[in-house]
């Protein structure tokens, strides 16, 4: 190693500074909304709460807890999420188990038929006529269904499945175990990781998504808790015209937006610590056969 | 090939199924017909058969359900239309003085995006690259990825709160004795609330591919410029940044591609009727004259023109890339 010049002891100094800035700027808005959301009324119309809560202020969790509709549309969240990621699980392991048979008839166009999806979709409105005449539009298969699998998970899953030793397999078939045996009683076993990686994956994404609710369920009671907190932001944006869920907080305002986000946020940022290499590890697996 | 020999004890080993085809066609892979792969391999397909079905309702059904944009179409009726109506929508929207109003936001927000939001990534991975304590980048890195696993809600949430009158950024404003800024309602300001919360949102997580980019680098080529006396940025400029060049090129296609749908659900959680002079781009328009007043041919007409503009998009900066330096999706 050659060591440092002035010059680089420099750039090393100006670096640690950005970087600093940088993880300010990323933290910064969660702390101040979790001050915000401790704090009381007239503090924050007074914009004097920065980092830490001004005049401690737990009502407005009371009345959040308090609204029946926030259970109940944070329990959708909790059900759709679920279910949702069940049936991704299923579709896009059978169809990643199949596409990593190298030796399958047909398998070229198998990997294209996913493949091409992810240039080329139909766009909003035939989506939309597609699940309004299925029938599907306030049901939770409106949401679970249209996006069961994720192209970038299959390739992912795919990726891994190529990389098992296909002795074990063969042993396996030779013992007399069919297909879906070996893929139950070997492979999975085989796969915990990105089996754990993929149902990360997809829970996040589905626990997060508004849109989907938004577009096709009709009734607050069916909402999940992301629609909630924005009927709480568009109310607040255009002078109100919430949902009911809205109607009856709206005199509290701010405070009432800052306990939903902290809510909300509240189970990505408990979990976040322990899954994100697993996201980076897929992200990775992904990109190397994507 | 084979190595495995049978090996369970005897008397422990399941019968085979019946039907389940000994594989003996693997000894002749050379071209076997469609009913033998099917003989021998009827649960492989079998387990095809519902994700298949996914991908035909619910991938390429809307594909097709795009003819509804040269079809008069009835809202219970066929999701294909009633009957062609020739190009009366495409006609429609090209003298639509909106359309080509949020055609020219979608340009301006995209071209923006791409502008900042795909270097921001690589700079940042660079400065990561350089830093020597393992646990301080590997900290930087954690705390940079956090926004990318929020709801988009959360973040237009945390966007507006930050912003609002007594958010923190007029406060700041405040001690240059500037007045508040009433950021949300105000159209000149969206581009900017755009790209800066996309940048926020997305810069940390998008280093990911370049950090590993720059790990693949060999150690000997740093060594080999520094004898030929070469400084720190001619480093960078003559190993590091060959190094990641296909992960950039292909971020860039991939950027491209998305060039023209831009962050639709952003622009539809942080726009309102007052900032529609620059916030309203074509797939937010898209969802207002089809979804909410009823005009489904209509609004897919426009919709398929993105989406083909789209296509066409993705292809061309493929094909210029294969053609120029060598880098391609496919």
């Amino acid at each position: 190693m050659v060591k440092p010049s002035r010059s680089y002891r420099v750039f090393q100094g100006v670096n640690g500074v950005v970087l600093t800035l940088v993880v300010l700027v990323t933290l910064y808005p969660f702390v101040n909304i979790i001050a915000r959301s401790f704090s009381g009324e007239r503090q924050i119309r007074a914009g004097e709460v920065t980092l830490l809560p001004k005049g401690f202020n737990p009502t407005t969790y009371e009345i959040v807890f308090q609204d029946s509709m926030f259970w109940r549309n944070y329990g959708n969240t909790v059900l759709y999420t679920v279910v949702a990621t069940a049936v991704a699980m299923v579709l896009t392991t059978c169809y990643a188990y199949v596409l990593s048979k190298k030796h399958l008839k047909g398998r070229g166009l198998l990997v294209g038929i996913a493949v091409f999806t992810m240039f080329f979709t139909g766009g909003l409105i035939p989506n939309y006529v597609l699940v309004t005449n299925l029938g599907l539009k306030n049901t939770l298969w409106a949401i679970a269904l249209p996006n069961a699998i994720s192209v970038f998970n299959l390739l992912v899953m795919k990726a891994f499945f190529e990389s098992l030793p296909g002795e074990l397999e063969e042993a396996a078939q030779i013992d007399g175990l069919s297909t879906y045996g070996i893929l139950l009683r070997i492979v999975l076993p085989l796969s915990k990781a990105v089996v754990a990686t993929m149902v990360l994956f997809y829970s996040v994404s589905f626990w997060n998504s508004w849109f989907s609710a938004f577009l096709y369920l009709d009734s607050s009671e069916l909402m999940p808790v992301t629609v909630y907190l924005r009927n709480l932001i568009s109310g607040a944006t255009t002078g109100g015209n919430a949902g009911a869920a809205d109607a009856q907080l709206s005199q509290v305002g701010a405070n009432i937006q800052a306990v939903t986000i902290v809510l909300t946020s509240l189970p990505i940022l408990c979990v976040y610590p322990f899954v994100q290499r697993y996201f980076v590890s897929g992200v990775m697996l992904g990109a190397v056969k994507g | 090939m084979s190595t495995s020999t049978p090996s369970a004890p005897p008397g422990t080993e399941d019968p085979p199924p019946a039907r389940a085809a000994p594989r003996r066609g693997r000894r002749d892979p050379a071209r076997t017909g469609w009913r033998r792969a099917l003989r021998r391999d009827w649960q492989l397909y079998s387990l095809a058969v519902l994700p298949l079905l996914f991908f035909l309702v619910f991938r390429y059904l809307p594909m097709i359900g795009n003819v509804i944009a040269f079809r008069r179409f009835e809202p219970g009726g066929s999701i294909f239309g009633e009957e062609w109506v020739g190009l009366r929508y495409v006609q429609m929207f090209l003298n639509d003085p909106t359309f080509w109003q949020v055609f020219r936001n979608t340009l301006w927000i995209g071209g923006l995006t791409l502008l900042f939001c795909f270097p921001v990534p690589i700079v940042l991975a660079l400065l990561l690259n350089e830093v020597r304590r393992r646990s301080l980048k590997r900290f930087v890195q954690s705390v940079s990825y956090l926004p990318h696993f929020l709801s988009i809600v959360i973040v237009a949430g945390i966007t507006m709160q930050m912003l609002a009158s007594d958010g923190p950024v007029n406060h700041l404003l405040g001690w240059f004795g500037h007045d508040p800024i009433r950021f949300i309602q105000e159209p000149e300001w969206f581009r900017t609330i755009y790209v800066g919360s996309e940048i926020w949102q997305t810069a940390g997580w998008g280093t990911i591919l370049y950090l590993a980019a720059l790990t693949t680098i060999d150690e000997d080529l740093y060594e080999a410029v520094r004898i030929d006396g070469a400084n720190r940025w001619q480093q960078i400029w003559h190993v590091t940044l060959p190094g990641i060049r296909p992960t950039m090129v292909t971020l860039l296609i991939l950027n491209i591609g998305t060039f023209m749908a831009v962050g639709f659900e952003k622009v539809l959680l942080l726009y309102n009727p007052l900032t529609y002079p620059t916030a309203d781009v074509i797939s937010t328009y898209v969802y207002r004259s089809g979804v909410e007043s009823n005009s489904f041919s209509y609004a897919a007409a426009i919709g398929l023109f993105e989406a083909i503009i789209g296509l066409v998009l993705i292809t061309s900066a493929n094909q210029l890339s294969r053609r120029t330096v060598g880098t391609s999706l496919w």
